[in-house]
């Protein structure tokens, strides 16, 4: 060890589990490329033995040992680490910077106090208050009368979760007085000792970005749009970049709040904000100070170093010095702004250009070339008993992406890698709650003229009647075979769209479709909003052949994208 | 009750006790095999020696009726990070501490043997003493003990006279051969019992003879093959053993096992050498140079055959060691003669090197007389 | 040589992170030799994903259909899939019956689908088994509900399900009575690639054992690495406490297992890395081979950094043709990877479940795994290991006292020592420090006597702080290491900080 040497030591996210998946992974073993790049000596701590950070060629030294404030402390010390970097690893490494700090081990990037005030509701809520920033009314409670009282206050539905976890444990949307008493307990319980959350709910677009600030200046490299609306926790929703249903100026003004909140938090490195769109006022849902979940995919379809830069910014490094600056990352630069050839350090970087969040939100010209689309996977096969709805709580396992140059073939390469079939043959259930059965009705028009067939329940079918949408009758489970289960278990249906009614997830029947889905393999749509996007892409494709097939650095590159391969016959 | 470790230099270890109280010494070396704890304690090659286990969790499935290499515990003592007093294994009859103990072998666990075998890494295999009778005491008699080379052990391990083994183990040398359908004569320098068992298995009766008997007393049992055993110490003592050998090359087929291969080579002109720190493990990669192939070995030598000793004289070397290219196996095909540096009967260790006594069972056939 | 690498797609049950490091170590060995790589993966959360780890990296769902498109684009002459999961296997599998193999000249690298198939189809399986004199347990295929039926009365219960060509034992189950066994077996046969499953002679109880192997094209095998279950029998690897290497078993046992797994994949032709499991009768040498993954899965990953041998990355040199005593052993960088690791300390993984947020979720652990993640541990004792592994889990316990057991009455305590769950251990642990015998334990669990007396250990008189560290060098000690691979530990003196350069 050369004795001018620069350490520091890198914290991995430990195990993997629903929340905290190889996605934070990926942010540790990029901050490790980067220390090494700019000289650092890389040291990680981690205890996964399923990870690339966990291979021991990956830094300059491996401990494998639990994440944990005892381990870490000692690595440090006898690796005489200038500090630690703790964004990367997911919740497991934000939690122990607090104590890291009062144990003088210095972290590296954004102060230990400002973790502490984004995860700490009154600080955040007295910020946002300062610094004008909207955000669904409601706040922190001890107890279940004064969760009461807040959402007499705010209005039913109303959005119960506790304090400082991960992955939206404990979390759900209450629509009456009634349905909060009941689950209350439940919010509690999951972080005992730590406040529960009551904020009015908002069934409203969502979006999320990810940015990077040394402080002074502030990156965005891209706004994802969420295809579920608000209420579906989001590492489970479907997500969309560039943003396709939300105007530009409303991308502009979240663009600027989240660098104000940047600005405000003194982030060195990355922050992830997550809104809820009032109609067409941006309200802040989450200021997490660290990487997030969407870190790898956003790094990808934009060709921004993520990782590399946050990691610079961290160790004091500045944005400019990597090439980039404040503003929003547009991979196609708007028109009379010249390409850079981001680089720095990070040399040869993509080409693209930064726009001032103004000049992004006045423009209307297109800013990628490419539209990316995540889906969530999950995993309910190997798990009896556990309810698939989506929800507040995250439940999947892993994620898809779609990658091409329209909307509607990233949509579709996206259903179909997450494990939606899309052969016509097999008949498309639609069963659906009454708030959702006007789009159902739409859905299955675009569905039928795509050539499938449509079945229903009693409720559903006769609304779909109605409009004047062909549809096979499908007894429920209780009015005798054969029923819908039946017709799951024949093999012949090749979507199921069921959406439970609000805040009641456990009618017995509606359950066992669902659960018949999983036994039986057949995709299960729990949104109306997934649906849609689903119809949408059945309209659009049906044929492989003809989506793009590049890979991501023809995606990116500024070139025309060569020729489609031709397929030997 | 205490125990330790001690070097010449000084250099001490302590730790807890392991089975009878006292002080033994010994030339300090490693083993690196995980599994057969047993058979290291019975095999004859580590006579005058300390061993450490590197694995740290020894004893854990106790001591069985089966498995023993010998009759005796055969190093001075044993060295162990932590000795199971609890084993668990369905053949198990006792407990690796309590078995010592009733032996009377003194040992030593609870202390870093890592530590102690990077030491000898760096250091070489030195001598060194295991006492519970203190530091000093243990120092001093690391100090005052007779270097590993300086001993016969050979003559120390080796039957006092002949015996059988036939397919049901050991018998009487005046014993009918049974259904047995060869005769191997072993020279014991130090066998394991494994290599018997190999042979019989294939239908040969063993007659055990000690290792000083003279090449005409080895053809007076009319032999088919002879076997030159493992055993412990330094090649360069065993002057009669290698006349023994020079008297049978080109009359009868002859198979060396360790420091048999060794006599083998030096039969035709050969030398050894000590290593650094000996290869002892079940881990040893072996290129066999006829075909390309490694197979993974057991070994447990401190000496080896100097590459170069064998240009000029009829053997070949036909094995090397991928980790430091030393000879593992030799050829005398003019005189139907061929060993191994390392242990094709295993006990402990891999059993991708069984092949070598059907090898020899075929040669002994094609010059069967009788 | 231009060669596609197939990804293993979105993290499921069954296929996590694993893939991630054996597909990113697997490019890099195939640059590092000169090769240009193309990537297919649809997941975009990974480490093999990057535009720096392979030459092309396509983003696109994994079908025959996109596989075939990037095939025609990129015309690669070699195609990797023994790294990308049962995903990845499956894949090519459908390539090659849709006759893409032929259609573009691509040869398939490393072990061959005929071996593939021959591991994994049952029947074949056990043809070959029985042509080599390996036992396998009696069983049954099913490939209809009216083979199913048929079977009900004649085989004995409990009998084990099996679907065939699924993940991570997707759709398995135990059946302890003949309704239970149409059930599972329904489900079975719809959740199987090849509408296929076997109904096996149950082994619950036996010891559970593992060898990682590997074989190269001129022959030569290896063992990298056994692991022991401290979960007998009954619950899937991928769900069970296991510890590497095995510590119940003597020399010869340990070595009648590894010398059968050798066998095997000599049979098999296996080019690669390889899985085997098999059951041993805790009272006899009496075993079975359960199971082959002719391929990098879960385990390889965990015996990877249990011993320091990466053994993806050695795969991937293997299926260039590359000979075992040709490749060197990165950690020592003297020794090469012809050599089989020794460890001078003990792991132990336990599995990461999802119950905290699957609170209504049956915790029952059986052939179907649940776990979505593990921790592993590295120390000189098997208690530090095990406390070590339990403090990393993130769960609630930091510890093995679990508040909800010390409630538990007799009655219940035994039930949850009888029966495995997520929180199995902790009534182990429980029963012990109430100061049940370890032979009561041992009869209602199972587990082994050995592992027994080591949580009684670890729960009377909890393991010390560690104090230093030492090296992970795949060679106990017995070679220079150079590769700072470090755990904490108990011990005197810590091993030197490597200097990388």
């Amino acid at each position: 060890m050369g004795a001018m040497e620069r350490t520091a030591v890198v914290l991995g996210s430990g195990p993997i589990r629903i929340g905290q998946g190889v996605e934070f992974d990926y942010g540790c073993v990029h901050c490790v490329y980067a220390l090494r790049a700019l000289g650092y000596r890389a040291v990680i701590v981690n205890n996964n033995p399923e990870t690339v950070s966990t291979d021991f060629d990956t830094g300059d030294a491996l401990y494998f040992e639990p994440v944990n404030a005892d381990s870490v402390e000692a690595v440090c010390r006898r690796e005489r680490a200038e500090g630690v970097i703790v964004q990367f690893g997911g919740q497991t490494a934000i939690n122990l910077a607090e104590e890291l700090h009062e144990r003088g081990i210095r972290i590296l990037g954004t102060s230990p106090d400002a973790i502490a005030l984004a995860e700490d509701r009154e600080r955040c809520d007295e910020m946002l208050g300062r610094l004008g920033i909207a955000r669904p009314q409601g706040r922190a409670v001890q107890g279940l009368e004064e969760a009461v009282a807040v959402a007499r206050q705010t209005g039913y539905p109303v959005l119960v979760r506790p304090s400082f976890v991960l992955g939206g444990r404990g979390m759900e949307i209450c629509e009456s007085e009634a349905h909060l008493r009941e689950f209350y307990s439940e919010a509690e319980g999951a972080n005992p000792g730590k406040p529960v959350l009551v904020d009015r709910y908002i069934r409203g677009l969502e979006a999320e970005l990810d940015v990077i600030s040394d402080g002074t200046d502030t990156l965005i490299p891209g706004v994802m749009e969420h295809i579920e609306r608000a209420g579906v926790h989001s590492g489970d929703s479907m997500t969309v970049y560039p943003p396709r249903g939300i105007s530009r100026a409303v991308q502009g003004e979240m663009a600027k709040i989240a660098s104000r909140l940047a600005t405000e938090m003194g982030v060195r490195g990355l922050l992830n904000v997550q809104f809820v769109l009032d109609g067409e006022t941006p309200m802040v849902l989450e200021v997490n100070p660290r990487a997030s979940r969407t870190v790898p995919y956003l790094s990808k379809v934009t060709g921004v170093p993520m990782v590399a830069l946050a990691t610079h910014a961290a160790i004091g490094g500045t944005l400019r010095e990597s090439g980039y600056g404040s503003g929003v990352w547009c991979p196609v630069p708007l028109p009379g702004d010249p390409a850079m050839n981001a680089g720095g350090v990070w040399a040869p970087g993509t080409p693209g250009a930064i726009a001032h969040p103004d000049r992004y939100a006045e423009s209307d010209d297109p800013i990628s070339r490419i539209y990316a689309v995540k889906a969530p996977v999950f995993s309910f096969q190997k798990l009896a008993r556990v309810e698939p709805a989506l929800g507040p709580e995250m439940k999947s396992t892993g994620e898809v992406l779609g990658l091409d140059s329209t909307y509607e073939a990233a949509l579709y390469k996206a259903l179909l890698a997450s494990g939606v079939s899309f052969r016509t043959q097999g008949q498309v259930i639609i069963t659906v709650n009454d708030a959702d059965k006007l789009e159902a009705v739409a859905i299955a028009r675009r569905l039928v003229a795509a050539g499938h067939t449509v079945g229903a329940t009693s409720g559903t079918r006769r609304a779909l009647v109605e409009a004047g949408v062909e549809c096979e009758l499908l007894n429920k489970v209780q009015e005798g075979s054969p029923n819908i289960r039946d017709r799951l278990y024949e093999g012949r249906v090749s979507l199921m769209i069921n959406t439970p009614k609000p805040g009641d997830q456990n009618t017995a029947d509606a359950r066992m479709i669902r659960s018949t889905c999983i036994g039986t393999g057949v995709a299960c749509v729990t949104s109306i909003d997934t649906a849609r996007a689903l119809a949408h892409a059945l309209e659009a494709y049906t044929d492989p052949t003809k989506t793009s097939c590049m890979s991501i650095t023809e995606y990116l590159a500024r070139k025309a994208p060569s020729s489609t391969p031709s397929l030997v016959t | 009750m205490d125990a330790v470790l001690a070097l010449a230099d000084g250099t001490a270890w302590e730790g807890k006790s392991l089975g009878a109280t006292g002080t033994a010494t010994g030339e300090l070396v490693f083993t690196t095999g995980m599994t057969g704890y047993q058979e290291v304690l019975t095999d004859p090659s580590f006579a005058g020696q300390v061993v450490v286990f590197t694995y740290p969790l020894i004893g854990n499935t106790g001591i069985n009726d089966d498995d023993f290499e010998s009759d005796s515990v055969q190093p001075t003592s044993l060295i162990a990070r932590e000795v199971c007093r609890t084993p668990s294994n369905w053949r198990s009859k006792a407990s690796l501490p309590d078995y010592m103990k009733a032996k009377g072998v003194v040992g030593i666990e609870g202390l870093d043997t890592r530590a102690v075998t990077l030491r000898i890494r760096e250091g070489g295999a030195v001598m060194c003493a295991v006492s519970t009778e203190g530091r000093d005491a243990a120092v001093e008699a690391a100090r005052t003990a007779v270097p590993y080379v300086e001993t016969d052990f050979v003559a120390q391990v080796t039957t006092k006279g002949p015996y059988g083994w036939g397919v049901s183990g050991i018998e009487d040398v005046t014993e009918p051969e049974g259904p047995a359908i060869l005769r191997l004569v072993v020279l014991d320098c130090g066998l394991k019992r494994h290599s018997l068992k190999r042979f019989a298995a294939l239908g040969v009766r063993s007659v055990v003879l000690p290792a000083g008997s003279s090449a005409e007393e080895v053809l007076s049992w009319k032999p088919d093959g002879v076997m030159l055993s493992s055993g412990p110490g330094d090649p360069d003592r065993l002057e009669a053993v290698v006349a023994t050998a020079q008297g049978l090359l080109g009359r009868v087929p002859v198979f060396g096992i360790c420091l048999g291969s060794q006599v083998l080579a030096r039969a035709v002109g050969g030398r050894t050498f000590k290593l650094k720190f000996g290869h002892r493990g079940s881990n040893h990669p072996v290129k066999d140079l006829t075909n390309g192939t490694v197979a993974v070995t057991s070994q447990n030598h401190g000496f080896a055959i100097e590459p170069g000793s064998l240009d000029g004289s009829p053997a070949q070397v036909t094995q090397v060691n991928v980790n430091d290219g030393t000879v593992e196996g030799l050829a005398i095909p003019s005189e139907r003669a061929f060993g191994v540096q390392y242990h094709p009967e295993a006990a402990p260790g891999p059993w991708d090197s069984r092949k070598y006594f059907a090898e020899f069972v075929e040669i002994m056939k094609k010059g069967q007389t009788r | 040589m231009k060669i596609l690498v197939i990804g293993s797609g979105p993290i499921v049950i069954g296929q996590a992170a694993e893939f991630d490091y054996a597909g990113t170590q697997a490019c890099r060995a195939l640059r590092e030799e000169g090769c240009e790589v193309v990537l297919i993966n649809s997941n975009p959360a990974t480490i093999m994903t990057d535009p720096e780890t392979a030459d092309a990296v396509y983003i696109e769902p994994l079908t025959v259909d996109f596989c075939e498109r990037v095939i025609a684009k990129e015309r690669p002459e070699g195609l990797l899939a023994t790294l990308g999961g049962q995903t990845g296997l499956n894949l090519a599998s459908q390539l090659a019956a849709a006759g893409v193999f032929e259609k573009y000249g691509v040869r398939l690298l490393g072990t061959k689908l005929e071996s593939i198939q021959m591991a994994e189809d049952r029947e074949l399986f056990r043809a070959l088994m029985r042509e080599i004199g390996e036992p396998v347990p009696e069983s049954w295929i099913v490939e209809s509900e009216s083979d199913l039926e048929a079977l009900l009365d004649t085989v004995p219960y409990p009998c084990i399900v099996r679907p065939a060509y699924t993940l991570g034992g997707t759709g398995g189950g135990v059946a302890y009575d003949r309704e239970a066994l149409w059930e599972i077996g329904r489900k079975g046969l719809k959740l199987s690639m090849r509408s296929q499953l076997m109904v096996e002679r149950s082994l619950l109880g036996w010891k559970e054992v593992e060898y990682e192997v590997m074989r190269d094209s001129a022959g030569t095998c290896i063992t990298v690495c056994n692991m022991e279950n401290l979960d007998p029998m009954g619950v899937h690897t991928g769900d069970s406490i296991v510890v590497a290497p095995s510590q119940t078993l003597t020399d010869i046992e340990y070595h009648m297992l590894r010398t059968a797994s050798l066998k095997i994949i000599r049979a098999l032709g296996i080019e690669g890395g390889c899985n085997v499991q098999l059951a041993v009768n805790p009272d006899s040498f009496d075993y079975y081979i359960i199971e082959v993954n002719p391929r990098v899965s879960r385990s390889s990953a965990l015996a990877s950094k249990a011993t320091g041998y990466p053994i993806a990355r050695v795969a991937a040199k293997i299926a260039l043709g590359m000979r075992l005593d040709e490749i060197p052993n990165s950690i020592t960088g003297t020794t090469k990877a012809s050599f089989e690791p020794s460890l001078d300390y003990c792991v132990v993984k336990i599995p990461r479940w999802p119950f905290d947020k699957f609170v209504s979720g049956d915790r029952t652990l059986g052939t179907q795994m649940k776990a979505t993640g593990e921790v592993m541990a590295i120390d000189r004792t098997f208690e530090g290991a095990l406390v070590k592994a339990v403090a990393g889990l993130e769960v609630r316990n930091k510890d093995l006292d679990d508040l909800g057991y010390r409630k538990a009455t007799e009655e219940e305590l035994a039930e949850f020592v009888r029966v495995p769950t997520d929180g199995r251990l902790w009534a182990l642990a429980e029963a012990l420090r109430r100061g049940w015998t370890i032979a009561e334990v041992n009869r209602l669990s199972k587990v082994d006597p050995w592992f027994l007396e080591k949580i009684k250990g670890a729960v009377q008189s909890p393991p010390p702080n560690p104090i230093a560290y030492k090296m992970v060098d795949t060679c106990a000690g017995e070679f220079d290491s150079r590769t700072p691979y470090y755990y904490a530990t108990c011990e005197a003196e810590s091993d030197m900080v490597a200097d990388p350069s």
